[in-house]
C-alpha cells in the first residue's frame, strides 16, 4: 500500500458514501528489534504495521473520527461510516477545520536513506555491546534492560481539499541499562540511550562507556539527610521537567483548564530573564524530526519563553482559531486534537547579569545536589497544580567530594523553580529529548532515607 | 522462502480456520521450529469523552492482526502483521525462522495437528450488541459531569468511557486451539477544583470484564460525590513534611503498591532478567506473617479476569505468598521454559503486536482480622493514604508512589489533609513491615504497562499498616 493508493481508495469510498469533506493521517512501518541476555538472543521481534486515522465532516460541519488497521476497501468504507456516526457527536462549541497551512511548503531535511541491517546483524552488534559493557567493570553483572532496534516508516497526511504530504524515514535506537552488584550493598542501575537515522549512525562505544561510567559511579552510595539543597539539574533532567510542565505553554491545556497559564498569559514573566526556551522540531540534531504535524501543518521553530517572558503558545488548528492566530505545527490527529511539543531547546539569554556564573557542575566546591536523571514522571508530576515529587539518580557534593545518593526524591513547584534559577551554564548539551545546559536551582526539597 | 502451494485464503473470525492454521504451524515446524504459536485478533473499540456539559470526543477504532511466535531451544522470535492471508502468515513464520537462524537438521519436534476447538466465545457472541450505544454512553457521561457541578470552585469536569472488545484465536504446535471473546469497559471521572492560589485534583476509575450491562448500572451520582469530596478535602491541604513514618494504606486502589513493588518481582520475566531479589526465595519468608497475597484470573466480572490467557491456558488462582512465605511465581510459556516455574495462565499481551509475557491479573493481599479503626488507632504519628495515584518500580526494585489523598494521623486519629506525599521504598524492605491487615478487602481496576504492553488488571487489598516507610514531601 502506498500513499497514492490509499488516498485514491478513500476518495472513492467517500464518493460512494456521499462524504464531501475528509482528511486522514496514516502511518506504515516496518520495525525490527533484538534483546539479549548474557550473550544469548532473548527476544527477536519484527512487525509490519499499518494504521490510518480518518476524519469526516458532516453537513453541519461537525467532525467524527475512526482509527483502523484494516486498509481493505471494506475496512476503509467501514471506517468512513463509523466516522460519520461519530460526527453526530461532534463538538459544536469548537468547530474543527483543515489547517489553513496544510498546503504550505514543508521543509524536509535531506537525510540519507538507510537500509535495514536485519535481525542477525542487529543481534551480533547488541551481543558485542552487552559483552563489552559487562566486561567494563567486575561489579556489572548483567544488562537487564537492553535493546537495538531499527524502524522504517512513512507518514502521510491528505485531505479532500487536495492537501497531500508524505514523509518517509528511518530511525534506530540502542539502550543499555546495566545492573551492578557488590557484596553487602544494594544493587545499582543506570544506563544510556542513543539514537540515529540508522544503526551505523549510533555511537555504540559512547553508549557502552556512558552506561558503564554512570553505573559504576553509583556503586559507592550513601543516604542523604532530608532538607533543602542547592540543586544542579543535568540537561536531561531540566528538559524532563520542562516537557512534564509543557501545559504551561500548551493552548489546548489552557482551553481545557488544565494549564497554570490562561489566554492572557502571553507577555507574563514566568522565569528569570536569563532563560530562553524554543520548540525546534526541525533542529538538525533531532533524529525524530517530522516536517508536518497530524493536521498537515508545517513544523517550525517557535520561541516559547524569551528572556523569561511567555512569548508563544503551541497550537493546533482549532486552538489557533480560538486564540485568533495560526497553527504552530504541534497537533496530533484526533476528533479532539492533541497539542504537544516536538523538541525543546533551552539556552541562556543575553539578560544573564544576575546569574551566579561561579556555579559550574564540574568546578563548584560548595555543597549541592546534582540530579542526573528524574524518574517516574507519570506518577510524580501534577501538571495542573504545578507541583512535582520525583525520585532521582544523582550525587551529593560536599567538601569537594561527591557521593552517589542511595535513594531520594526531589519535590517542588515549577513556578518557584523557574523563578529561582540561579545559574544557567554556558555549554549546551544534546540529549535524546532536546538541547539544554545545566541549570542550577536555589533550595529544592530533597527527601532522603535519613 | 514461502510455500508454493499458498492460496489466497484468509483467516476469518467466527469460522473454523483449523486447516489453514495447521498448514501454517506445520510449515514452521517443518522448517525446524521447536514450537509455533499463532495469536490472531479482531478488535472493535470505542471511547467517549465528556467535558463540562458537552461531548467533545467520540473515537471508534477497529482492526485485526496476527502475532506469530517461534521458539527454538530457549530463544524466541516474534513477528506481527496486519496481513491475515495465508501468504501473510507463512511469510511471518519464515521471517521468525530466519531471525532465529534455525537449521532444520536436528529438529525432532512433531506436530500432530490441532486439538478440537475449545470455544470460550459461545456465551459471548452477543456481547458487542448488548453494550450501551454511543447515545446511551453520551447521555450518562453528561449526567455524571453535571453531577460534578456542585459549586464555583469546580474548574474542570470530565467523564470518560472506553469499551474494548477483542475476539481471539490461539493455535499452537502443542495442539492448543482455542477462541475467546473479551469485553472490557471502563469509566472515569476527573475534577480540578480551584480557589485563588489553591488547586486540587480528584479522580476515580471503574471497570469490569464481561458484563455488557455494567455501564448502565453504574451509579454516577455516587461516583461524582466521591470525586468531588476528595478534591474538596485536598483543596486547601498543606504539603506533607518528609520523613520516615508509619503509614495506613486504604483498601481498593491502595493495592497498587503491592502490584508494583512486589507483584512485578514475582513475574518470571523478572527472574529471567535477574532483576528480582526473590528469585531464590521460594518457600522462604519474604513478608510479614500477616501477609497472604493472591494473583488470579477467575473472579467473575473483575477487570483482570479471563477465560483463557493469551497462550490459550485457563487461568489459575495462584497463592503467591502464604503467611509471609513465598509460594509461587507468575509464569507464562517462556517463563516455564527459561525458569522452570510452571505456567499459571498468566501469559498476557496488549494485542497481537506484542509477544505474551508473564503478567498479573487480579492481584491482591488477602483480608486480615482488624478493622480500619483498629489500624488507624495503632498509629501515634503517621500518614493515612486514602487514595493512591500512579507509581513505578525501577530496575533495582525501588518503588515510588504518589499519594492523591492523604491525611495525617495524630494519636490514633485522622487529622488534617496533606498533599505532595510520595511513598518510597523497596519491596524486600517493606514487605516485612506490613504488620496489620484489615478485614475490608476490596478490588479496583487499573491498567498495567510492562514488557507486553498495557493490560487490564485488578489491584486490591484491605486496609493495611506499614510500620515504617519513607514519605517524600517538602
Amino acid at each position: 500500500m502506498n500513499a497514492t493508493e490509499i488516498t485514491s481508495k478513500i476518495t472513492n469510498a467517500a464518493n460512494i458514501l456521499n462524504i464531501d469533506k475528509w482528511d486522514y493521517g496514516a502511518s506504515f512501518s516496518n520495525d525490527y528489534s533484538v534483546q539479549v541476555d548474557r550473550g544469548k538472543a532473548k527476544q527477536l521481534k519484527a512487525s509490519q504495521k499499518q494504521v490510518i486515522t480518518l476524519r469526516v465532516w458532516n453537513k453541519e460541519n461537525l467532525v467524527g473520527i475512526t482509527t483502523t488497521s484494516d486498509l481493505s476497501e471494506k475496512g476503509i468504507k467501514k471506517a468512513l461510516e463509523q466516522a460519520s456516526v461519530a460526527s453526530e457527536f461532534g463538538n459544536k462549541n469548537e468547530i474543527t477545520d483543515f489547517s489553513p497551512l496544510a498546503k504550505d511548503p514543508i521543509d524536509v531535511k535531506e537525510v540519507e536513506k538507510k537500509n535495514p541491517l536485519g535481525i542477525k546483524k542487529l543481534l551480533n552488534i547488541l551481543r558485542e555491546a552487552e559483552s563489552k559493557l559487562i566486561g567494563s567493570h567486575e561489579a556489572i553483572k548483567s544488562i537487564p534492560y537492553n535493546g537495538l532496534s531499527e524502524s522504517f516508516y512513512e507518514r502521510i497526511y491528505a485531505n479532500s481539499d487536495g492537501a497531500f504530504r508524505n514523509h518517509s524515514k528511518s530511525q534506530a535506537a540502542m539502550y543499555l541499562y546495566a545492573r551492578a552488584e557488590e557484596k553487602n550493598k544494594k544493587p545499582r542501575s543506570s544506563g544510556s540511550v542513543k539514537l540515529g537515522y540508522g544503526v551505523e549512525d549510533i555511537d555504540i562505544d559512547s553508549c557502552i562507556k556512558e552506561a558503564s561510567k554512570k553505573t559504576i559511579a553509583h556503586l559507592h552510595y550513601s543516604s542523604i539527610t532530608t532538607g533543602k539543597y542547592l540543586v544542579c539539574l543535568s540537561p536531561e533532567a531540566f528538559l524532563t521537567l520542562i516537557n512534564a510542565f509543557s501545559s504551561i505553554f500548551n493552548a489546548r491545556s489552557i482551553i481545557d483548564g488544565t494549564s497554570l497559564s490562561n489566554k492572557n498569559s502571553i507577555g507574563d514573566l514566568i522565569s528569570i530573564p536569563a532563560l530562553n526556551i524554543y520548540d525546534d522540531g526541525l533542529n538538525d540534531k533531532n533524529i525524530s524530526s517530522a516536517p508536518f504535524d497530524g493536521e498537515g501543518t508545517p513544523t517550525k521553530k517557535l520561541s516559547i519563553i524569551n528572556k523569561g517572558k511567555l512569548e508563544n503558545f503551541l497550537h493546533s488548528e482549532s486552538t489557533a482559531k480560538i486564540f485568533n492566530t495560526t497553527p504552530t505545527g504541534h497537533a496530533g490527529l484526533g476528533s479532539k486534537v492533541s497539542v504537544s511539543p516536538d523538541w525543546i531547546v533551552i539556552e541562556r539569554s543575553n539578560e544573564c547579569s544576575e546569574l551566579n556564573t561561579s556555579l559550574d557542575h564540574e568546578n563548584y566546591k560548595g555543597e549541592f545536589v546534582y540530579i542526573e536523571e528524574l524518574n517516574a514522571i507519570h506518577a510524580g508530576v501534577r501538571a495542573s497544580q504545578g507541583s512535582f515529587s520525583l525520585p532521582f539518580d544523582g550525587w551529593h557534593y560536599k567538601n569537594g567530594e561527591k557521593c552517589s545518593i542511595e535513594s531520594a526524591t526531589v519535590a517542588g513547584d515549577i513556578k518557584y523553580l523557574l523563578k529561582n534559577i540561579v545559574n544557567i551554564e554556558n555549554e549546551e548539551e544534546l540529549t535524546t529529548n532536546g538541547i539544554s545546559p545545566h541549570v542550577w536551582i536555589n533550595e529544592l526539597s530533597i527527601t532522603g532515607d535519613e | 522462502m514461502v510455500s508454493s502451494s499458498i492460496k489466497s485464503s484468509e483467516i476469518r473470525f467466527g469460522e473454523c480456520n483449523k486447516q489453514l492454521l495447521e498448514e501454517v504451524i506445520f510449515y514452521g515446524v517443518s522448517l525446524g521450529a521447536d514450537f509455533v504459536e499463532i495469536f490472531i485478533e479482531n478488535s472493535d473499540n470505542s471511547s467517549v469523552l465528556a467535558e463540562e456539559d458537552f461531548i467533545t470526543s467520540v473515537s471508534p477504532s477497529f482492526g485485526k492482526g496476527a502475532g506469530i511466535r517461534i521458539f527454538k531451544d530457549k530463544r524466541d522470535g516474534f513477528v506481527s502483521t496486519n496481513d491475515l492471508s495465508k501468504h501473510g502468515l507463512m511469510r511471518s513464520v519464515s521471517q521468525a525462522i530466519e531471525m532465529l537462524d534455525i537449521c532444520q537438521k536436528n529438529n525432532t519436534t512433531k506436530f500432530n495437528g490441532l486439538e478440537k476447538l475449545k470455544d470460550y466465545s459461545k456465551e459471548k457472541i452477543n456481547w458487542l450488541k448488548e453494550v450501551p450505544t454511543i447515545y446511551e454512553v453520551s447521555e450518562k457521561l453528561l449526567l455524571s459531569t453535571k453531577s460534578l457541578k456542585k459549586d464555583k470552585k469546580v474548574l474542570v469536569r470530565k467523564g470518560s468511557y472506553s469499551r474494548n472488545w477483542q475476539e481471539v484465536i490461539i493455535a499452537s504446535s502443542d495442539g492448543t486451539f482455542a477462541t475467546d471473546i473479551r469485553l472490557h469497559q471502563t469509566v472515569g471521572l476527573n475534577i480540578i477544583a480551584n480557589d485563588a492560589q489553591y488547586r486540587s485534583n480528584g479522580s476515580r476509575r471503574y471497570g469490569s470484564h464481561g458484563i455488557p450491562n455494567e455501564f448502565r448500572l453504574w451509579d454516577h451520582e455516587k461516583a461524582a460525590n466521591e470525586v468531588y469530596e476528595s478534591s474538596m478535602n485536598m483543596l486547601y491541604a498543606d504539603y506533607v513534611q518528609a520523613g520516615q513514618m508509619p503509614v495506613i494504606l486504604a483498601n481498593k486502589f491502595g493495592g497498587v503498591i503491592f502490584h508494583e513493588a512486589c507483584g512485578h518481582l514475582l513475574e518470571t520475566t523478572q527472574i529471567e532478567r535477574g532483576t528480582t531479589p526473590f528469585s531464590d526465595k521460594l518457600n522462604e519468608k519474604i513478608a510479614h506473617e500477616s501477609v497472604t497475597a493472591i494473583d488470579e484470573g477467575i473472579s467473575e466480572g473483575s477487570f483482570g479476569s479471563l477465560s483463557i490467557d493469551d497462550e490459550g491456558m485457563e487461568p489459575e488462582k495462584s497463592i503467591l505468598i502464604k503467611d509471609g512465605i513465598l509460594k509461587k511465581f507468575i509464569s507464562d510459556r517462556a517463563g516455564e521454559l527459561r525458569t522452570g516455574h510452571k505456567r499459571t495462565g498468566s501469559g498476557r499481551r496488549q494485542n497481537y503486536s506484542f509477544a505474551a509475557a508473564s503478567r498479573m491479573r487480579n492481584t491482591y493481599i488477602a483480608k486480615g482480622k482488624y478493622t480500619k479503626d483498629e489500624l488507624i488507632s495503632s498509629v501515634s504519628d503517621g500518614l493515612y493514604c486514602k487514595s493512591m495515584g500512579g507509581g513505578s518500580v525501577g530496575a533495582t526494585g525501588q518503588f515510588n508512589f504518589a499519594v492523591e489523598e492523604g491525611y495525617l494521623i495524630k494519636n490514633g486519629k485522622l487529622t488534617k489533609p496533606v498533599k505532595g506525599a510520595t511513598l518510597i521504598g523497596d519491596a524486600k524492605e517493606v514487605m516485612p513491615k506490613i504488620s496489620m491487615c484489615g478485614n475490608d478487602l476490596e478490588l479496583a481496576p487499573g491498567f498495567c504497562g510492562s514488557v507486553s504492553g498495557s493490560v487490564n488488571v485488578t489491584v486490591g487489598q484491605p486496609h493495611i499498616k506499614v510500620d515504617s516507610i519513607t514519605v517524600g514531601g517538602r
